[in-house]
């Protein structure tokens, strides 16, 4: 009982200090391996973009009154996010648990465990932030033809990265082996990352699927892209951005329990 | 709350399923000393320096770290502590120096000491030379040493060292000494934890013994050397009959013996030199007070 009330006194105390701390060692990091990680993270996209853009793309020219690569380049911005945060969130949170021991050495230095998860999240949404705007930067080029509304799409991306990378630090704090997430990667991430209305819109698919699709955070990181790109849809959009935020939320105190349990004996 | 006293641990106990590792401890850091925790492994030393960072919390006693009670108030305690941990958990494909600035942010040193602390830890671990190199180009030796310069990096007021030499060539292992003892030279509290004898023998101001998760015995090492296993001891060469004869003679003559791989030594001898076997004297260690408490071998 004791314990549990001091746990709970310690809970939400998020010291900048602490979380300077951990984005500053995340950033010299990246400093020396930004390249491939921009490449991964960027390129990914890019090529789904341009494979279904101009595969597609010859045989349906138009979806829902935009032209197809249009669709698809605003639609592969929700993919670059995902492929951005949770993938590195659920592999680099498993390496630097288990083989590097990063977080050992953090948490004996005076940083908690939620500022520790709380700072490598933050750090993978900027990340996401910026990554997710690749895609839209090579549809531009495509022919997208720019919009006002495009620059949300930098925090769009960051909401929903915070979403996605502590869903994939909660997956890695589950985790028993790395080889657990292929059961993450097959069941959960390739069909929301398919059903998210991406390449294809929902609306032509049964309803039951519809209805999962609305529950699928991916498919409203795609429609708020596009609603950023051909003109928001007032409540709806701002509906949406609801649902990331307490995605994001949730997942956040997910992923500081699983972490706990797997850092503090 | 203590006001001499660095580390105070009262009945900790710690539980791992079936297995409790820390079965009780009682333990006393005072302001500065160097104080070893001597045992094999699987005694419960890693864990009791787990509890100490609140990386592992208690299930049961009273646990003190710089006056601050744990786990509550564990990240204050933290602040002012150095963490030189069993395991390396070094940043590899970063610098030397990159590896030390990332502690001085997560340590809370202001922007105008940082590049001062930096120097300071690098002129400690006599890493000057090395500061750009990365560290998966680092000899093991010069990799432990950036582990204590990056646990000494903001001037903690007690330092942890978890097996601070294991896995070094005994030459390297002595420049590691050296350095720990020019930080006790500084008076810096530090309580270390190891498996090597000497180790303790070298550096502790006082050790305690740890078995089963328990203190078997406390004290300066020349004390508990005089008190548990006498001035000197014999040891006796032979063949494995010799050496069980010459066990079983001791015995009859109320003296203790242990195994030392190829030789029998038999302890205690100053009480009873009647009795002793012929053999190579030699003045009694640790390591013969370790086995007489604990019946088991060290490593």
């Amino acid at each position: 009982m004791a314990v549990a009330t001091q746990r709970q006194r310690r809970l939400g105390r998020l010291e900048r200090p602490a979380l300077a701390g951990v984005l500053v060692r995340e950033l010299i990091n990246y400093s020396s391996y930004w390249r491939s990680s921009m490449f991964s993270s960027t390129v990914d996209p890019t090529i789904y973009l341009l494979a279904f853009g101009f595969g597609f793309g010859s045989l349906v020219s138009e979806i829902g009154g935009y032209r197809y690569v249009e669709f698809v380049g605003t639609g592969t911005v929700a993919t670059a996010v995902l492929f951005s945060s949770a993938f590195p969130a659920m592999f680099g949170t498993f390496v630097k648990y288990q083989f590097q021991r990063t977080y050992d050495a953090i948490l004996a230095a005076p940083v908690d465990t939620e500022e520790l998860v709380t700072a490598e999240a933050l750090w993978m949404a900027i990340r996401a932030g910026v990554y997710g705007c690749v895609p839209l930067v090579v549809a531009l080029f495509f022919g997208l033809d720019p919009a006002w509304g495009m620059l949300t799409v930098p925090g769009i991306a960051f909401i929903s990265g915070f979403g996605w990378a502590c869903f994939g630090i909660a997956v890695a704090g589950f985790a028993k082996s790395i080889d657990n997430f292929s059961y993450i990667v097959s069941a959960v991430l390739t069909p929301l990352f398919l059903v998210a209305g991406t390449f294809f819109p929902l609306d032509g698919l049964p309803e039951w699927a519809q209805v999962a699709g609305e529950l699928n955070p991916l498919h409203h990181s795609v429609e708020l892209v596009r609603g950023a790109a051909f003109g928001f849809e007032g409540w709806i959009d701002l509906l949406r951005v609801g649902v990331l935020v307490l995605f994001g939320l949730a997942l956040w105190r997910i992923a500081i329990h699983a972490m706990t349990r797997k850092l503090v004996d | 709350m203590s006001d001499e006293l660095a580390i105070r641990l009262r009945g900790a106990v710690k539980r791992y399923d079936e297995i409790t590792a820390v079965d009780g401890l009682d333990l006393d850091v005072p302001y500065g000393t160097c104080v070893g925790l001597l045992g094999p492994n699987g005694a419960g030393k890693s864990t009791t320096m787990r509890l100490l960072t609140a990386q592992a919390i208690a299930d049961e006693g009273e646990l003190e770290v710089l006056g601050f009670r744990l786990p509550d108030e564990s990240k204050q305690a933290r602040a002012q502590l150095g963490v030189s941990p069993q395991l390396d958990n070094l940043d590899v494909t970063l610098t030397v120096e990159q590896n030390l600035l990332v502690f001085a942010f997560l340590y809370r040193i202001g922007r105008a000491d940082r590049r001062g602390a930096i120097e300071r830890a690098l002129e400690l671990a006599n890493l000057v030379d090395r500061r750009d190199s990365r560290v998966d180009k680092l000899s093991g030796g010069m990799r432990r040493r950036l582990l204590i310069a990056r646990a000494l990096v903001h001037r903690p007021r007690l330092v942890l060292l978890d097996e601070p030499t294991v896995g070094l060539d005994p030459q390297v292992r002595q420049g590691m000494w050296a350095l720990i003892d020019a930080l006790r030279a500084e008076g810096t509290t530090i309580l270390m934890s190891t498996h090597y004898i000497e180790e303790a023998q070298r550096l502790a101001d006082t050790v305690l013994i740890m078995s089963h998760g328990k203190a078997v015995a406390a004290g300066a090492p020349g004390e508990l050397v005089a008190e548990h296993a006498g001035r000197q001891a014999v040891e006796v060469y032979g063949p494995p009959n010799r050496l069980a004869e010459v066990e079983e003679e001791a015995r009859a003559a109320g003296l203790r013996t242990r195994r030392t791989g190829t030789s029998v030594s038999v302890l205690g001898i100053d009480s009873a030199d009647g009795g002793a076997p012929e053999g190579e004297r030699r003045p009694a260690n640790l390591e013969d007070v370790f086995v007489l408490l604990t019946g088991e071998e060290i490593d």
